[in-house]
């Protein structure tokens, strides 16, 4: 499968399925990170259960210093 | 204490956290400093270097409160949807709201910014727009409802300090929301002359991350604020054209 992460293009197998998957995937579990799917903004809540498919794009931010 | 909407703050130094050479004289700056608040901006993350370290991880988030900035976008749109990553977080729910019009002197975007604040405003968030020294626009950014207003006191990261001090002196008056002066303050005076003139507060960043010893500026800042605010409580005296002695003219023992 297909993505596209951060404007990098990914793939991945097909058992990540979910925003849950693909974060722990990428090991990145522990990170304090925002996820937009397809440009809509996910809650925490629901990393687990939005359903990943060929060609969405994905948006994984999270907070940098800035003034 | 400073009231910005639902939030409460005794300190009246909001610190910005970008910039520092590391995250020890960061977290050490930000001790000192004493500051309630930090401001972040929201950035993709570098999905292929997991163990990429953060600020964030290095202090205790019970302790301050977030202000997320919107920099980076050039247009109300844009603002909002940052805005809305922020609060996806679930840290905060404040957010100030910076759209940059001019990449040269990275002044704000007016009209952007007040579309910004007003659609950010009707979806409840705590709104703190940054906005130039123009006394119009920010009335007008206060009648929308923004819960503080925060005019530049010189370009971003200048270090130029208050350019137009009058300017802020009218903003300040006309406001019955808090006033944080954001953007250009470069020294301790810089920051003391913004709170002698009124403002309730001062968001700064450079001003810290790239003195010498940002650990010492900091506290520097802190203390300037509070004198520069002490100061503006206690009434400062009229300025005269002409010296008024401060010794009694009676009773001088010399002479005849």
């Amino acid at each position: 499968m297909k993505l596209l992460v951060n404007g990098n293009d990914l793939t991945v197998n097909s058992s990540v399925n979910s925003i849950q998957q693909l974060i722990e995937h990428l090991e990145l579990r522990n990170k304090s990170l925002i996820v937009e799917h397809n440009q809509q903004i996910l809650k925490k809540e629901d990393h687990e259960k939005t359903i990943i498919n060929d060609g969405d794009r994905i948006e994984i931010v999270h907070f940098v210093g800035g003034g | 204490m400073l009231t910005i909407g639902k939030y409460q703050f005794n300190s009246r130094l909001f610190l910005g956290t970008g910039k520092f050479s590391d995250f020890d004289v960061q977290k050490k700056a930000v001790e000192v400093s004493q500051t309630e608040v930090l401001t972040f901006s929201v950035r993709r993350m570098n999905i292929f270097d997991p163990n990429q370290p953060n600020f964030l991880e290095k202090i205790d988030l019970e302790k301050f409160t977030f202000l997320p900035n919107t920099a980076g976008a050039s247009n109300a749109e844009e603002a909002v949807r940052i805005a809305k990553l922020a609060d996806a977080s679930g840290l905060c729910d404040m957010v100030k709201v910076e759209v940059i019009g001019c990449s040269k002197t990275l002044l704000p975007d007016p009209v952007e910014t007040l579309k910004a604040t007003e659609a950010l405003l009707t979806e409840g968030f705590t709104v703190l727009p940054y906005t130039s020294d123009d006394v119009v626009l920010a009335r007008k950014l206060e009648e929308l409802g923004a819960h503080a207003i925060m005019p530049g006191a010189s370009p971003i990261g200048s270090g130029q300090g208050i350019v137009n001090p009058l300017n802020l002196q009218f903003i300040i008056e006309q406001a019955k929301v808090p006033v944080i002066v954001d953007a250009g303050i470069g020294s301790p005076s810089d920051a003391a002359l913004a709170m002698e003139l009124g403002a309730d507060g001062v968001l700064l960043n450079t001003a810290v991350s790239g003195a010498d010893n940002p650990v010492q500026m900091a506290e520097a800042m802190r203390l300037a604020i509070d004198a520069g605010r002490l100061g503006y409580t206690a009434g400062r005296i009229e300025k005269k054209n002409y010296a008024v002695a401060s010794s009694p003219k009676d009773g001088i023992s010399v002479g005849s």
